[in-house]
């Protein structure tokens, strides 16, 4: 069994660009869950109208890659106000419901035949993240020290990805600690009191779903060019529920938060999967018990019971602070 | 008592010298319940108004009306002479109609401070594009924090500024929702059972500050259901019953109204030996 391996993959995973991803994609979320109060189960659905804004204009329509990056982002409005619209003025069940709706049904409309001349149907579509390699300033070799090494390739999309997390952390710092931030983290607290104090909570609301809705879409991208290809069925629902685990892990209603709880999720993740593999091939664990096709699902397993844990001893997460969490319970 | 209402009439729907607030025809029923029906009513500007009446006699659901809360089935009011009607409840405290509730909704996960600095009404910083520029709010927001803490300080809740407001007793945060709703610099307030809950030392400063919101020129009026509390303070009550006013006058006047007694003691009791109808 050799640590060595184990170790420098988790922090491989930590670092990588799927992580950055995902910590983009869970600052959007904080916006709507840690900060508004807003129950959005369908992040993934902004991910992947983003993700399919770029890659079927520049696939399907031969468009460049900004306009690609405008037709996402527009697309997650649109996404936004459908969803709100109808919903905000409703108690936060519905939100919740529509948008956990809305992400599997956009998911199955993209696959259908129907939508195949646009979206590739189930086989997706490539070859429309070029313009974005082409102006990778790294030369082609491998980067980086000890074990943990990355290609060229991967560290440019690792760079790209984490300074925009690094971007919308701080636009997100700027605006939740703005008497803008302060509206919305009372309209999480009750939104009758910030109603009878002047402030339209309606606008309010819609503004903090299309702005983390937008953010989404920037993850949805990001994931898209990184991985060179999209594919409808990696956007479902489940992605939406990681970043919850990755909201929580690191503390709702932190700036940093969804930073830590992606890095995080992303390490001990892998750390399982590879300790796993490792010890089913240093034969300490019998294959008969788990086998190695057998890991993925045991190392989710593994997360979950860590997660139970987490909220057993410390409900607020990593960042979070404990005496705000038990005002929650009044 | 207020001296513009010394000569009234005290009949229900009496018309006052110079009304803030009029309501006509206003009725909201539950399913087959009529919760309010209220043909006319008058508040009186500058003055505090008690509206008083047994459980169930509606005078929540007429403030949750009138304060946007709610909608009505019918009926239109008007406020400071501008029609109203059905007007959403942000909009009704932009223009000086706040509310408070009976159940206090403190924001519990924000510092005392932010929740009075929340209720300041046109703040630069509110609004989205200009919150990401801080040089453009930053004036206004010393202005605003500046005239929180002297109202903290009015309030005795100064020592408590930076604590989440969710640590605050029941009484403070009946005093912090009083407080922060002057923030909003309104016309009128309506607080809903600001006694409520409150223990008894606590009550007499609460009923000065309220004396003193009329005593600077605010219209008050205040839902409460025990008679004593409300003698001492009102300068006129309107005493609801069965969703309609069954009385209104000078404090002095309605107490001794047979159709308040009635109100509140059911209508035979002063008939010996009659079933009483609980229905």
């Amino acid at each position: 069994m050799d640590w060595a391996v184990i170790v420098s993959d988790a922090i491989r995973s930590g670092i990588g660009p799927v992580a950055a991803v995902y910590a983009l994609a869970a600052i959007g979320l904080n916006l709507h869950f840690g900060y508004t109060g807003l129950l959005n189960f369908g992040q993934v659905a902004f991910m992947l109208v983003g993700a399919y804004g770029v890659a079927a204009s520049v696939s399907t329509y031969g468009l460049p890659l900004w306009v690609g990056v405008l037709i996402g982002l527009g697309s997650s409005v649109v996404l936004a106000l459908l969803l709100g619209l109808p919903t905000l003025r409703l108690r936060a069940e519905y939100l919740a419901i529509a948008t956990i709706a809305a992400g599997e049904i956009l998911r199955l409309f993209y696959r259908s035949s129907w939508a195949e001349p646009v979206t590739g149907g189930v086989f997706g579509l490539q070859r429309f993240a070029v313009e974005f390699y082409d102006v990778n300033p790294i030369p082609r070799d491998t980067y980086g020290i000890w074990l943990v090494r990355y290609t060229s390739l991967d560290l440019w999309a690792l760079s790209v990805a984490w300074a925009m997390v690094l971007l919308t952390a701080g636009v997100v710092a700027l605006l939740v600690h703005s008497p803008w931030g302060r509206v919305i983290r009372a309209i999480r607290e009750d939104e009758d009191a910030v109603r009878s104090l002047g402030k339209s909570v309606y606008a309010y609301k819609m503004q903090s779903l299309v702005l983390g809705g937008a953010i989404g879409s920037m993850a949805g991208m990001m994931l898209a060019i990184q991985n060179q290809s999209v594919n409808p069925d990696s956007y479902d629902p489940v992605v939406t529920f990681f970043l919850y685990t990755i909201v929580v892990l690191g503390g709702a209603g932190r700036v940093l938060g969804p930073i830590v709880g992606a890095i995080l999720f992303w390490a001990i993740l892998t750390f399982f999967d590879s300790a796993l593999r490792e010890a089913i091939g240093a034969g300490y664990v019998s294959s008969e018990v788990i086998s190695a096709p057998e890991v993925g699902a045991v190392r989710f397993a593994l997360v979950g019971l860590g997660l139970m844990l987490l909220m057993i001893f410390r409900p607020q997460g990593l960042l979070g602070s404990r005496k705000e969490m038990l005002l929650d319970a009044r | 008592m207020h001296a513009d209402l010394v000569n009234l009439t005290a009949e229900p729907g009496v018309a006052k010298p110079d009304p803030l607030l009029v309501a006509d025809g206003v009725t909201r029923a539950f399913g087959g319940l009529v919760a309010v029906h209220v043909e006319h009513l008058e508040i009186q500007r500058g003055a505090i108004t008690a509206l008083i009446g047994p459980n169930g006699a509606g005078k929540s659901t007429l403030f949750n009306v009138l304060s946007g809360f709610d909608r009505a089935d019918r009926g239109h009011w008007t406020f400071d002479g501008a029609p109203v009607t059905g007007r959403s409840a942000h909009r009704l405290a932009r223009r000086g109609l706040v509310r408070t509730f009976q159940l206090t909704k403190t924001l519990g996960r924000l510092s005392v401070l932010e929740n009075m600095k929340l209720a300041a009404t046109g703040q630069r910083g509110e609004r989205l594009v200009t919150s990401l520029l801080p040089p453009l709010w930053l004036k206004q927001e010393r202005e605003i924090q500046h005239r929180a803490d002297e109202l903290l300080e009015r309030f005795r809740l100064a020592h408590m500024r930076d604590e989440y407001a969710g640590t605050l007793s029941g009484g403070q945060r009946k005093l912090l929702e009083m407080a922060r709703a002057l923030m909003v610099r309104p016309t009128m307030v309506l607080l809903d059972e600001p006694m409520a809950g409150v223990n008894p030392a606590l009550t007499q400063s609460l009923l000065s500050h309220i004396t003193d919101l009329r005593d600077e020129g605010m219209t008050v009026c205040f839902v409460e259901h025990d008679m004593d509390v409300v003698m001492g303070i009102s300068d006129w009550v309107v005493c609801m019953a069965e969703g309609e006013i069954a009385a209104e006058g000078p404090p002095e006047a309605v107490a001794q109204n047979p159709a308040v007694i009635d109100a509140y003691l059911g209508k035979r009791h002063d008939e010996p030996g009659t079933e009483h109808d609980h229905g």
